[in-house]
């Protein structure tokens, strides 16, 4: 049943603890917390990386740089160029959450509650709450997710060392799984669909070419393509 | 070795290569999108770019895994893969029989003996 208060809406996105998502965030924050004390680096330093950053590619390849002893600029740029992603994202998600009353401080949060994760939810439930209700029901999912990152960052730190490999394969395994059948269940269209078919193709040819910008080229290409095909149905 | 001095410097490198390098973007992406109308074509565009790249980044992790993953072999991979997509069409389209039958169907094709 689609919510009818703010308060409702809100406690509805909370309500995405317990969901396939937040499964999926939780074994992948795991990841995060194990590959981060294996690094060498402080608990704290784990921990706040997850509480601010909330995309844990970035903050993988943030870490995985600085153990490779990379440079500040060095680092930051692998990150930024791992985040571009998050742009294409919010540029699509933003205008669902609109609503006529302006709340500029909410929108800023509500683009830092963008992920992966959030951003499939967002297209598969808010088209059916009322356009009022979007924004409180997004907030309440990021904050939902945002707990699963950092619980599962710190149990991944802490206890992780003592799971056999297979089992941590297994969990690791969810995350690819989750982003691909979510694709194509919150599919529309003709484009949709074609952009996951050709972005699944063209992403090994360009990772192998050009390594570090394969994944940008991908969406650019995969994604121009994808809309052209679909403009001329 | 520690990765990262202690104390605020630690922190502030996070910060900076962490949290700017990743908000930028989303920070562009809130200025543009809320400038877009939702039907426009640019959006359509940008919805399809999205879409590509992270099916891209799925490929990405299921041929080139790092960590506990890229101890088994392609084959056991796709395998599995392959089988999440029949658990979830034979579900009924139920997100967490795919996913879940996937991992199981993973851990099971591992343990099996090879003929």
């Amino acid at each position: 049943m689609p919510p009818s208060t703010t308060a409702g809406a809100f406690v509805g996105g909370l309500g995405l603890i317990i969901s396939v998502p937040s499964v999926v965030l939780f074994t992948t924050a795991l990841g995060f917390g194990a590959l981060a004390r294996d690094g060498g680096f402080d608990f704290g330093h784990a921990v706040f990386l997850s509480a601010i950053v909330f995309a844990l590619p970035n903050q993988m390849v943030l870490i995985d740089q600085l153990m490779r002893g990379a440079t500040f600029a060095g680092a930051a740029l692998a990150v930024t160029l791992t985040a571009v992603r998050l742009m294409p994202m919010t540029v699509t998600l933003v205008p669902l959450l609109q609503s006529e009353k302006r709340r500029p401080l909410l929108q800023v949060l509500a683009a830092h509650f963008i992920a992966i994760s959030t951003w499939i939810e967002g297209h598969r439930r808010l088209p059916t709450i009322p356009v009022a209700l979007r924004l409180p029901f997004h907030l309440g999912a990021g904050v939902a997710m945002a707990c699963m990152m950092l619980s599962g960052t710190i149990a991944g730190y802490l206890l992780v060392a003592g799971v056999p490999a297979l089992v941590t394969a297994a969990l690791l395994f969810m995350t690819p799984l989750y982003f691909i059948l979510s694709l194509i269940a919150t599919s529309r269209s003709a484009m949709d669909l074609a952009a996951v078919a050709i972005g699944c193709g063209l992403s090994p040819v360009l990772y192998l070419v050009m390594p570090g910008f394969d994944l940008l080229a991908t969406g650019l290409i995969g994604g121009t393509l994808a809309y052209v095909l679909g403009r001329r149905r | 070795m520690a990765a990262l001095e202690d104390g605020f410097g630690g922190y502030l490198v996070l910060f900076a290569a962490g949290f700017l390098a990743t908000e930028i973007w989303r920070w562009l992406g809130l200025l543009v999108g809320s400038r877009l109308d939702m039907a426009g074509e640019v959006l359509q565009w940008v919805r399809a770019v999205a879409t590509a790249l992270v099916a891209g980044m799925v490929v990405r992790m299921l041929l080139f895994p790092a960590g506990a993953l890229a101890d088994l072999s392609l084959a056991v991979r796709l395998a599995a893969f392959a089988g999440g997509f029949i658990c979830y069409y034979a579900g009924k389209r139920n997100l967490a029989v795919g996913v879940a039958g996937g991992s199981v169907l993973l851990v099971l094709a591992q343990l099996m003996p090879v003929p």
